[in-house]
C-alpha cells in the first residue's frame, strides 16, 4: 500500500506542477463563460444588423400584406416573365409569385430564388400566408378584429414539483436541462481527457523503458492503480478549483447586477406581493437563477463526483490496458474504437433521449448500464431519479470498474514488457489468459 | 552461504519454453556471469529473480530464504533496456526510485548526495533527464541501481552505451561493491568483460543451462592439453603420444608450434622430449578463452 501511495504522489505532483495544468485550471472557468457570452453577443448583434433580404412579389390575388420584419418586399407590377427577367439581373434574394386563388384552396404560390432558400425562409413566408388567410377567413365569418385581438392571451405555466412529503418546490425544466447537459458534457470531457492522459503516461513509461525498473520494485498492478488513482486526484482537484472559481465568478456577476440570490430565494418562498416585485425585475433571469439555486446542488455535486470517479476508473483501466499494449499513441487508435463507442452512444443519447425524456425506458437503461451510466445519469440526476435506480446504477458501476480493472491489469502486466510486438485483439486475449 | 539458488526454474509461453529446468547456484560475494546468446532466456531468468514475472515451476532462494516481496529491497537491478523518466529531474528521480525500493526520504537524499559527489556530477541535481547525454543518463541509472545498497546486484549488459572511460569507472565500482560484500550477477554476451570480472559463470543456451562453474573449473574442463611452443629450428613430431597441430614462422628465425598431448599427462614429459628436438624459447599451455568456450558450445548446440 505504501508503494501505491508513493506512485499516486508522484503522478499527482508530475501533473500538478506542469504549467499546462495551471493554465487549464485557471483559464477554463474564465474562458468558457467568456466564449458563451461572446457568441450570444455576436449572434444578437448580427441579428440586429443583418441586412434584410429583398423579395420581389407579384400579387394577382390582391390579398398579400407584406410583413417587413424580416424581409423587404417590393411589389412588381407587370407579367411574371418581366419580373423574372428583372429579378435575374438583380442581386436580390427572391421573387414571390402569388396567383389568384380561393381562400379554401391556396395553390400555386411560388418562390423563385437563385439559391435554395432555407427551411426557415420558406416556413416564415408560409406562415405569413397562413396567418393572412386565417384573418381573412375569420373576417368572412364576421368576426371583428377587436374580438380577434382580445382572444390572444399570453400564458406562462409555473411548474411546481410536489414531493411525497407535500413540500412544494418550484422547478424549472430549462435549468434542469442545462444542468444535465453541462454535467453530461463535462463528464464526457473529463473521462476522455484524463483517460487519454493515463494512456499517454503508460506509453511514455513503456517507450522510455523505465517501466522495467519500476516493476522490479512494485507489482505491475500497483503501478497501474497508482497511476490511475493519481490522475483521478488531479482531475478532482481541477474540478474542485473550477467549481470554486465559477461560483465565485457567478456570485460576482450576480452582485454586479444587484441580485442577492439567497435573499431572493427567501423572498420567493414568502410569496405574495414579493412575486409582483420580482416580476418587475428581469424576471426570467432571476427565476432561472432561483431555480438553479433551489436545486439540490450538493446532491448533484455528490453524484457528479461519484460518477466521475466510477466512470473514470472504469474507462481509465481500459485506457491503461490500451496504453500498455502499444508503442505509440498512433498505434493506440485501433483499440480506441470499443472504448469510444459506448462513450459516444451515451453522449448522443444525452441529447436524443435523456434530456428530452429523463424517465423514458431508454434513458433509464442507459443510466443503469455501467458503460453508459456516468454520462446518462448526469443528464437525469437533476430530474429526481428514483432511489432504487440510482442505487442499482451505482452498484453496477462499481462492479463494472472492478471488472475492467481486473481485465486491464492482466493485459497490462504482460503488455508493458512487450515492445516492438505487433498487437491485435487475439494477442490481447492471449496476454489476458497468460499465467503470471 | 549462497546468495542465490535456483532449482528447476521453468517458464513456458504459449508457443515456446523460455526456461527449461534451469538450476544455478550463485555463491555470496562473487561476480557471477550469466552468459548466453540473445534470446537464450537470460532476461526471462532475471525477470523471475526480480519478481517481474513468475516461474511456472521451480523455486528460488535468496540468501537461503524463499523468494518473496521483502527481497525487492535486497536486489538492485539494472535492466538491459535503460530508462528513466525523461521529464523528471535527476534528484527527484533518484529519490523516487530509492523510495520505491523502501528507503526513507532522508536516507535517500543523503546517499544520493554521496554518490553524486563520488561521480562528480553534483550539479546535475536539477537537470531533467532528457537534457542529459546517453552516458550521463547511464550514470544516473547506475546510481539508482545501487543506491539502496542491495546485497544482490543484477546488471544486464552494464557496459553497453558507456564510453571506455565511463566503462572503466563502472568496472571499478562493480569491483568495489564486491569488496564491500555484494554479490553481482552479470548478464552479458561480451566475453572480454567476463574474462576480466567474473569469478563464476553459467552459460544458458536455448532455454537450458549448459554449463556452470567457477571460471577456473570451466577453463580446466575445456582445455585441450594443447601447448604453444616458441622455438628455433623446425622439428616434426608424429606418432607416439603427441600430435603437432601447427607450425609457423615468426619474425627472425623463430617458429611457433602448437602441440597436443593425446593423453592428459605431465607437461614436463613434453618439455623433456622437445628439448631433444629443438631450442625452446617459450612454453605455455593453451588455455581456452571464455569466448572460445562460448562459441564452441553455442555453435555445437546449434549443429545438433
Amino acid at each position: 500500500m505504501n508503494k501505491i501511495w508513493l506512485i499516486i504522489q508522484r503522478e499527482f505532483l508530475n501533473r500538478v506542477q506542469k504549467k499546462s495544468f495551471l493554465v487549464a485550471t485557471i483559464l477554463v472557468p474564465l474562458i468558457f463563460p467568456a466564449i458563451i457570452a461572446l457568441l450570444v453577443f455576436v449572434s444578437r448583434e448580427s441579428e440586429k444588423n443583418a441586412k434584410k433580404e429583398v423579395i420581389h412579389y407579384i400579387d394577382e390575388s390582391g390579398i398579400f400584406v407584406p410583413d417587413t420584419a424580416k424581409y423587404i418586399f417590393r411589389n412588381f407590377s407587370g407579367t411574371l416573365e418581366d419580373a423574372k427577367k428583372a429579378y435575374n439581373s438583380s442581386e436580390d434574394f427572391g421573387l414571390l409569385y402569388i396567383p389568384k386563388f380561393e381562400l379554401s384552396k391556396p395553390k400555386g404560390i411560388t418562390l423563385y430564388a437563385k439559391i435554395n432558400p432555407s427551411l426557415d425562409d420558406v416556413s416564415d413566408i408560409e406562415r405569413l400566408f397562413e396567418n393572412r388567410i386565417k384573418d381573412l377567413k375569420m373576417k368572412n365569418m364576421n368576426i371583428d378584429q377587436k374580438i380577434l385581438d382580445s382572444l390572444k392571451t399570453n400564458v406562462r405555466i409555473n411548474t411546481v414539483k410536489i414531493s411525497e412529503g407535500g413540500q412544494e418546490k418550484s422547478s424549472n425544466s430549462g435549468v434542469l436541462f442545462g444542468i444535465g447537459m453541462a454535467a453530461g458534457i463535462l463528464m464526457y470531457m473529463f473521462i476522455f481527457i484524463y483517460g487519454a492522459q493515463i494512456m499517454q503516461g503508460i506509453i511514455e513509461e513503456k517507450t522510455s523503458k523505465v517501466v522495467e525498473v519500476i516493476v522490479s520494485s512494485v507489482k505491475p498492478f500497483q503501478l497501474m492503480m497508482g497511476k490511475i488513482i493519481g490522475l483521478a486526484s488531479v482531475g478532482l482537484l481541477q474540478f474542485l478549483i473550477w467549481i470554486v472559481l465559477m461560483s465565485t465568478l457567478t456570485f460576482g456577476v450576480l452582485g454586479y447586477f444587484g441580485i442577492d440570490p439567497p435573499q431572493q430565494q427567501a423572498m420567493q418562498q414568502m410569496g405574495g406581493d414579493v412575486a409582483a416585485q420580482q416580476a418587475a425585475m428581469n424576471s426570467e433571469v432571476v427565476q432561472g437563477i432561483n431555480a438553479f439555486l433551489s436545486l439540490p446542488l450538493g446532491y448533484i455535486l455528490f453524484n457528479f463526483v461519484f460518477y466521475f470517479l466510477g466512470g473514470y476508473l472504469l474507462y481509465g483501466a481500459l485506457f491503461a490496458a490500451v496504453g500498455s499494449a502499444v508503442d505509440s499513441p498512433a498505434e493506440a487508435q485501433q483499440f480506441m474504437f470499443p472504448i469510444t463507442i459506448p462513450m459516444l452512444i451515451s453522449y448522443m443519447s444525452l441529447f436524443m433521449f435523456i434530456l428530452k425524456d429523463p424517465h423514458g425506458p431508454v434513458s433509464v437503461w442507459l443510466s443503469i448500464i455501467p458503460f453508459t451510466s456516468p454520462i446518462a445519469m448526469m443528464g437525469r440526476v437533476g430530474f429526481e431519479v428514483p432511489d432504487w435506480q440510482l442505487a442499482l446504477s451505482m452498484i453496477l458501476l462499481v462492479a463494472g470498474f472492478v471488472l475492467t480493472t481486473w481485465v486491464a491489469g492482466r493485459i497490462y502486466r504482460v503488455g508493458i514488457l512487450m515492445s516492438g510486438t505487433k498487437v491485435n485483439y487475439k494477442v490481447l486475449a492471449k496476454w489476458f489468459m497468460q499465467r503470471g | 552461504m549462497d546468495a542465490l539458488v535456483a532449482n528447476g526454474i521453468t517458464k513456458r509461453y504459449a508457443h515456446h519454453t523460455a526456461l527449461d529446468q534451469v538450476s544455478v547456484t550463485i555463491p555470496e560475494k562473487t561476480i557471477y556471469g550469466l552468459l548466453g546468446p540473445n534470446g537464450a532466456g537470460k532476461t526471462t531468468f532475471i525477470r523471475i529473480i526480480n519478481q517481474i514475472i513468475n516461474s511456472d515451476e521451480g523455486e528460488i532462494l535468496i540468501f537461503g530464504e524463499k523468494l518473496n516481496q521483502s527481497h525487492i529491497g535486497v536486489i538492485g537491478y539494472l535492466p538491459e533496456e535503460r530508462g528513466l523518466y525523461k521529464k523528471l529531474k535527476v534528484g527527484e528521480q533518484l529519490v523516487y526510485l530509492a523510495r520505491l525500493k523502501g528507503l526513507s526520504r532522508k536516507d535517500a537524499l543523503m546517499r544520493i548526495k554521496t554518490w553524486l559527489e563520488k561521480f562528480e556530477i553534483k550539479d546535475w541535481w536539477n537537470k531533467k533527464v532528457e537534457d542529459l547525454s546517453k552516458g550521463m543518463a547511464q550514470k544516473v541509472q547506475f546510481i539508482s541501481t545501487v543506491l539502496h545498497e542491495p546485497r544482490l546486484i543484477i546488471l544486464d549488459e552494464p557496459f553497453s552505451g558507456f564510453d571506455p572511460v565511463n566503462a572503466q569507472l563502472i568496472t571499478e565500482e562493480i569491483l568495489d561493491l564486491k569488496k564491500k560484500g555484494s554479490t553481482i550477477i552479470f548478464s552479458t554476451h561480451r566475453m572480454e568483460s567476463v574474462e576480466d570480472l567474473c569469478d563464476h559463470i553459467a552459460l544458458i543456451n536455448k532455454s537450458k543451462k549448459i554449463l556452470e562453474g567457477s571460471k577456473k573449473q570451466v577453463k580446466d574442463q575445456y582445455k585441450s592439453n594443447t601447448f604453444i611452443v616458441e622455438h628455433r629450428g623446425r622439428f616434426s613430431l608424429n606418432g607416439g603420444s603427441y600430435e603437432l597441430l601447427t607450425q609457423e614462422s615468426l619474425e627472425g628465425d623463430l617458429l611457433t608450434s602448437t602441440v597436443k598431448m593425446k593423453n592428459a599427462g605431465n607437461p614436463n614429459d613434453l618439455i623433456r622430449d622437445l628439448i631433444t628436438l629443438t631450442e625452446v624459447h617459450r612454453f605455455q599451455e593453451k588455455i581456452p578463452t571464455m569466448s572460445d568456450i562460448f562459441i564452441s558450445l553455442v555453435k555445437g548446440e546449434s549443429h545438433e
